[in-house]
């Protein structure tokens, strides 16, 4: 039993939800997540990455979409209330090191979520950093303010140019590929079109790219391979090789499909989850 | 095979062999010749065609006369070569006559002694490949599935046992902690030895429930979760502490737990739990899983369950399951159960050669499953969405016996051919997970990574004990709580020394 000490809505459908997990606050690292479980006999386990976390308090930060079954009816859930079940973390924690250039770390949508532990650690490295947001309007950016305290500059992008400019991550990226003061590395958290196009971005200039990949999971411990993906020649489990990759090596379109192994299923399970979400929060009203 | 028989038509076949031969007081008068004449008694089992649409256990259980009549077949050998077939050394002979007899209580005691676990191991050890293959009554009949059925008194006595409390005498308290990595069979044995000796004991699961692949892999409908339940609920009533979603080399490592953590010993159970792939062409698309993955979404997450489990099942209709052991036998059962049309096996060896339980294999063909023998996938193919739609095969054959006598399969040239289906499983077994070991750099391993042990069950890291399948390789639920008792032996030496 996981206690919510904070929650907050950052926008229509996204969360913020601090936890109780002192063990987990300890040993987190930057590129980390949990497995979280709502009921212990139907639920499912979901991944979602750490988005923040203090080792003092031994709480976890963590944001999500309610899209899903499971994170619709994690949001009905108010501070004070637990949640079953969160193992962590898990994953290899992102390498990160002094780098001489700039590293620019795009975040799309949630995205910015992960994404903010790594900008921490760049930060702590002494690294610059140039953040890209990037949102389909301006209501589904999130975090700015914390991103916006951590990096050197930020460049804020919509699809509808509701804020900054109007334009997909990847044009400001392939201009600073372009710059005369080439990135030393490029970190790229977002939905899985959205990393691919960034990757295929800074293919050409030979910009490291790192990619953080959120593909299905079950165990979250390498038992059941449910997770993996085909990276260069080889096959990785996401749960313990990753989540991070080199984007370049990644096969993005196996990836894709695999996430959507049960699209039929997630369907049908979403709308009876949403009715039960809405029976849940006018309960509480 | 044989007609199917109903558990009542059973039990009055039974009875009737037992007042014929005025069972049990008539046993002593009874010749070795007479005992060995005495059938076999068949397990009740749920009949094939119903059962293949639900998830409930197959084999039913002796009834009292069935039990009475199969312990009255025991020879009673004097050098009782059953024994030695056991890996544990249970006094099989003893807890037979016992049985024989009608005094269930101490024939349950006597296995006890050696057993921590007979609900699960009646059920689920290979016993024709233990203490059946060495018994004498097999060995007469030239069939040790004709052998006295031990794993079916063994099985009777548990499950009437279970019903009763059970007394546990627990010494006083000895002040000493001990950490318990995993809470498979191994990690349960140790846990219930140690705890009887006084030592305050704390099981660390990765998993949001306790009993390793007893629950998250083998079937409900071959070992119901509940039997597992009961001795997790023993323990905790002995005082067993369990700490879910405990992920030993990620939330803590086995160094913290010993240096920061107050741990005076730990016992690494943690398992096999990593699933081995083929490494052909196409095995990372939709629809390819890992009999882990499979079982543990049936399982475990309770997805059989469609209306209330959130946890989702690809929708079969032709299914492949690759292997020949166990997992392979559940896997495709499973996947029978969830609603697939066509189930095939595909083994590269023969029916001989399968590692599964005879039992196993048999139930899965009485239920309809396809075995494709002698067949070898080579390439899964897949369509525009990068979703399975067949599989490519090669025959093989038995070539001449190799220097161990074994036929090896041979390839035969030219004979590919593709099978049409939606679902590949492959079962072709575990290799050691190397969470614990990757983060326990002082603690030595074999080249597959299984941890070395000496004979009290102790690593090379002074005071972590390890056993079960990450030292065994993927093996047995009787190994693993045999490697548990010697663990818990070698712990409390340790720790009283
Ligand atoms: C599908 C299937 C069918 C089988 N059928 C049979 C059969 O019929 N008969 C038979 O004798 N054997 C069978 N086996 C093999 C048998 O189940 C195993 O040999 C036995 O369970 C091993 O026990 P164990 O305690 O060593 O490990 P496991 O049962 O694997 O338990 C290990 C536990 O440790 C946990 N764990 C792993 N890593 C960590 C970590 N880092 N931190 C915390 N916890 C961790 C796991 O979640 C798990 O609960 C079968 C296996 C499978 C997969
Ligand atoms: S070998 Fe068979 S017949 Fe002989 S004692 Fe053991 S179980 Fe009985
Ligand atoms: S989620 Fe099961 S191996 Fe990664």
């Amino acid at each position: 039993m996981n206690k919510i000490v904070r929650k907050k809505q950052l926008s229509s459908d996204v969360f913020l939800m601090e936890i109780d997990a002192p063990h987990i606050a300890k040993s987190r690292k930057a590129g980390q997540f949990v497995i979280l479980m709502l009921d212990d006999d139907y639920g499912e386990r979901i991944p979602l990455t750490i988005a923040d976390g203090d080792a003092e308090k031994g709480t976890i930060t963590i944001i999500f979409q309610a899209v899903g079954g499971t994170t619709l009816q994690l949001s009905t859930l108010e501070e004070g209330g637990s949640i079953s079940h969160v193992l962590g973390p898990l994953g290899t924690p992102t390498h990160i090191k002094k780098q001489d250039a700039p590293v620019i770390c795009v975040g799309g949508g949630i995205g910015v979520a992960p994404l903010h532990p790594i900008i921490q650690a760049n930060k702590e490295a002494g690294n610059k950093v140039i953040t890209i947001m990037g949102a389909r309007t301006e209501d589904l950016l999130i975090m700015e303010e914390e991103v916006r305290a951590l990096s050197d500059e930020v460049i804020i992008c919509t699809d509808d140019g509701s804020r900054g400019r109007k334009a997909l991550v990847t044009e400001p990226l392939k201009e600073f590929c372009e710059a005369e003061e080439k990135p030393a590395e490029v970190v790229a958290i977002g939905p899985p079109i959205m990393m691919k196009f960034c990757a295929a971005t800074t293919e050409p200039y030979k910009v490291p790219t790192v990619v953080s990949l959120n593909t299905i999971m079950v165990d979250g411990t390498g038992m059941c391979g449910g997770c993996r993906v085909t990276v260069g020649d080889e096959t990785k489990f996401v749960c313990v090789d990753g989540p991070e990759f080199d984007g370049h090596l990644v096969d993005w379109n196996s990836m894709m499909s695999r996430m959507s192994s049960y699209k039929e299923h997630e369907a049908d399970h979403r709308c009876r989850m949403s009715e039960k979400a809405k029976e849940l929060s006018t309960q509480g009203a | 095979m044989t007609a199917y028989k109903t558990p009542q038509t059973l039990d009055l076949e039974a009875l009737a062999i037992k007042e014929n031969l005025n069972l049990p007081e008539g046993l002593a008068n009874l010749k070795a010749k007479e005992r060995a004449a005495i059938p076999q008694q068949e397990m009740p089992s749920q009949e094939a065609m119903a059962r293949a649409c639900n998830m409930e256990e197959v084999a039913l259980g002796y009834t009292d006369n069935q039990v009475i009549v199969e312990a009255s077949r025991c020879l009673e050998c004097k050098n009782a070569p059953c024994v030695k077939g056991c890996p544990v050394s249970i006094d099989i002979p003893g807890f037979v006559g016992a049985a024989a007899k009608g005094n269930f209580d101490e024939a349950l005691e006597i296995i006890k002694d050696s057993s921590m676990l007979p609900a699960i191991c009646g059920r689920v050890c290979p016993q024709e490949k233990q203490c059946m293959e060495t018994c004498t009554l097999g060995k007469m009949k030239k069939d040790p599935m004709q052998s006295v059925a031990i794993g079916r008194i063994e099985r009777y006595l548990a499950d009437r046992g279970s019903s009763k409390e059970s007394k546990v005498d627990k010494a006083l308290p000895t002040g000493k902690k001990v950490a318990i990595v995993g809470s498979g069979p191994s990690g349960l044995t140790t846990a219930a030895d140690l705890a009887r000796l006084g030592h305050d004991v704390t099981i660390f699961e990765a998993f949001h429930k306790a009993g390793g692949v007893t629950v998250y892999g083998i079937p409900e409908f071959r070992l119901p979760k509940s039997i597992v339940q009961q001795e997790v609920d023993n323990l905790e009533a002995m005082g067993v502490k369990f700490v879910y979603d405990y992920l030993i080399g990620r939330t803590r490592t086995i160094e913290q737990l010993m240096n920061e953590d107050g741990f005076d010993s730990v016992y690494v159970a943690n398992g096999a739990g990593l699933p081995k792939f083929m490494n052909i062409e196409g095995e990372n698309l939709v629809g390819v899983f890992s009999a882990n993955e499979f079982l543990t979404r049936a399982n475990l997450m309770k997805a059989y369950d469609r209306g209330n489990a959130a946890t989702p099942i690809y929708q079969s209709k032709k299914v492949a399951v690759f292997g020949g052991g166990n997992v392979a036998m559940d896997a495709a059962r499973t996947a029978l159960r969830m609603g697939a049309e066509e189930v095939h096996i595909v083994y590269r060896r023969t029916e001989a050669e399968m590692p599964a339980r005879v039992e196993e294999v048999h139930h899965a063909q009485e239920e309809g499953i396809i075995f494709d023998l002698l067949t070898n996938p080579t390439k899964i193919i897949g369509d525009e969405n990068g979703r399975v739609t067949a599989i490519e095969c090669l025959k093989y054959q038995l070539g001449e016996p190799d220097e161990s006598g074994r036929r090896r399969p041979e390839a035969i040239e030219g004979s590919e051919f593709t099978m049409e289906i939606d679902t590949c499983i492959t079962a072709l077994g575990n290799s050691s997970n190397p969470l614990v070991t990757g983060t326990t750099p002082e603690l030595n391993i074999t080249k597959w990574g299984n941890i070395i042990v000496n004979e009290d069950g102790m690593t090379s890291m002074p005071g972590v004990f390890a056993g079960g399948d990450i030292v065994q390789g993927a093996a047995t639920v009787i190994l693993a709580m045999g490697d548990g008792r010697t663990a818990a032996k070698g712990i409390h030496d340790y720790l009283t020394k």
